[in-house]
């Protein structure tokens, strides 16, 4: 799996884009740094109470407020790509997660052993750095029966967050199931289900409910997570305020207000899931 | 005996006429602990027994060797000439036959006490589901709980969960059924609602074994009482000589600290 010349290099899907390696260009990208509710608040309210002192400054050049204003579709679109590529990061590292966390519940002594193993790895790297590993490892393109499948950084980006999430659910199946009596097994078992009978109709239907809280825990932080894919060059959200930030002279007063929209979107998004987690969780502590 | 059979072929070998459940010998060490040291006896179709003695001494370890919960260190335990002790049991085909009802009734929490009933007949003997809904109905009726079909288990009382747990069993229908302490965790007052079903099902002619501290419950319904201590059976006979004039020093005294 080598990456080809770059003269093989097909020309760029876009006008305007660059070809492949270009956007690696770090410089107008913004570190992502863990945005938790209390930050955003803050930043927020900044951003709102400067808004109106910038919004006075001179007629020639766009208020601040104004240039939002005109750029929101555009950020907005990149915010959309945002929430696709996470909630398929999500799908895909459920599906995996689930395997990995049944494989670590599996009879035997190899196979949970070595899903153990891949958890443990998959959980205690960064994000970015496997998302590092996942843009510069995977080709952009693979031939699959002469057919030649492009595979686009955003894709990769998506595997990127998908394996810390498989991972994380891996963790998450694996404790749900712990957590359930052995008395119900032995239940199962008198009955003469088949362990794996007893896993799909028994204990996981009853794992469910403990399973939802925590599993979108994790997807509220991939979600937040996803503008670490602007570091890699994928045109996100992020990477769209910075090249909107420099298409408007790179004015500093326009810094707040453009990464406070940013923000304001994503806490947005956020923090309903955060409570509506919350709220499940104190549902089910009751029952 | 004329007592009503249940369904379930037995394994070539086995007829009616020998014991059901037969045990030869039977240990069981957890670690360097034996609980059991060499435990035998025979159960005979349509019989009820029971197996009594002081905490810890084995009775629910037996049990569980029974229906191969609890693996065997030594010894034979055969069930309609099954060998339960043998390393390529079939578990699955074994469980068929023998029903098993726990001290917690451990029924399946996400499910309705009907869907309770209902869930192995449909899915472990792929049953057609309207013929197994009408038994699993006739069967709650039967343990008195007909109106409680679409209760879950936290709605329902110790009592009324045992008897949707003994309903579940028999929905199966097992031809040996094992209690295990199933009143121990009831209140006074629901423990006779749970006994008087155990006594019916025991009239019909269903081979039973249970371990239980009702001593009044056991001498009414038993054929054959076994006391257990410290992993051996010390004494044994039916009720009438056993609580009337038992031999052993060990057995008089539980006897007279439980009666």
């Amino acid at each position: 799996m080598s990456a080809p010349a770059p003269s093989d290099l097909p020309p760029s899907g876009r006008p305007g884009d660059l070809p492949v390696l270009l956007p690696f260009a770090l410089a107008d990208a913004r570190p992502a740094a863990r945005l938790r509710p209390a930050h955003l608040w803050l930043l927020c309210g900044l951003a709102v109470i400067a808004l109106p002192a910038w919004a006075q400054g001179g007629a020639a050049v766009l208020s601040p407020l104004e240039v939002v204003i005109k750029w929101a579709p555009l950020l907005l679109t990149g915010f959309a790509f945002n929430v696709a590529i996470s909630l398929m990061a999500m799908a895909i590292g459920t599906a995996a997660g689930v395997g990995l966390g049944l494989a670590m519940l599996a009879e035997g002594r190899v196979l949970p052993r070595v899903a153990w193993c891949v958890t443990q790895v998959f959980r205690n790297l960064p994000w970015l750095v496997l998302l590092f590993f996942v843009m510069f490892l995977v080709p952009f393109q693979v031939t699959v029966f002469g057919v030649r499948v492009p595979l686009p950084d955003w894709l990769k980006a998506t595997f990127g967050f998908s394996l810390p999430v498989m991972a994380n659910v891996a963790e998450i199946v694996r404790g749900a199931v712990r957590s359930v009596p052995d008395t119900q097994w032995e239940a199962a078992e008198s009955l003469a289900f088949s362990r794996r009978q007893t896993m799909w109709r028994i204990i996981l239907p009853q794992c469910a409910k403990r399973m939802l809280p925590p599993w979108m825990n994790v997807y509220a932080l991939i979600a937040m997570a996803t503008v670490q894919a602007s570091i890699v060059g994928v045109t996100e959200m992020l990477t769209l305020t910075a090249q909107v930030h420099a298409a408007e002279g790179g004015r500093p007063e326009l810094f707040a207000p453009l990464y406070g929209f940013a923000l304001l979107c994503f806490f947005l998004y956020c923090y309903p899931i955060d409570r509506f987690t919350a709220a499940l969780e104190r549902r089910f502590e009751t029952r | 005996m004329t007592r009503a059979t249940t369904a379930g072929t037995p394994s070539a070998g086995w007829t009616p006429d020998q014991p059901i459940v037969r045990l030869v010998d039977v240990h069981k060490a957890f670690g360097t602990f034996e609980v059991l040291k060499g435990i035998s006896f025979d159960v005979r179709k349509g019989e009820v027994i029971c197996i009594i003695g002081p905490s810890g001494s084995g009775k629910s370890t037996l049990i569980r060797c029974v229906n191969a919960l609890v693996p065997v260190t030594a010894g034979t335990i055969q069930v309609e000439g099954i060998t339960v002790t043998d390393p390529r049991l079939d578990k699955l085909a074994l469980r068929r036959k023998v029903g098993m009802v726990f001290q917690q009734y451990n029924l399946f929490p996400h499910k309705t006490a009907l869907q309770n009933v209902m869930m192995a007949p449909l899915h472990v003997l792929g049953q057609d589901r309207r013929e197994v809904e009408a038994r699993a109905r006739a069967l709650l009726a039967k343990v008195r709980l007909a109106g409680k079909e679409g209760a879950y288990p936290g709605e329902l009382s110790g009592g009324q969960q045992q008897r949707v747990a003994i309903a579940r069993s028999l929905a199966m229908r097992p031809d040996v059924m094992l209690f295990d302490e199933v009143t121990a965790a009831l209140d006074p007052e629901t423990v006779k609602e749970v006994l008087v079903t155990i006594r019916e099902l025991a009239e019909e002619g269903m081979t039973c074994m249970l371990v239980t501290h009702e001593m009044n419950f056991a001498r009414d319904v038993a054929d054959h009482i076994y006391f257990t201590d410290r992993g051996v059976i010390v004494e044994h006979g039916p009720p009438a000589t056993f609580f009337a004039s038992a031999q052993d020093a060990r057995t008089r005294r539980f006897l007279s600290q439980v009666l």
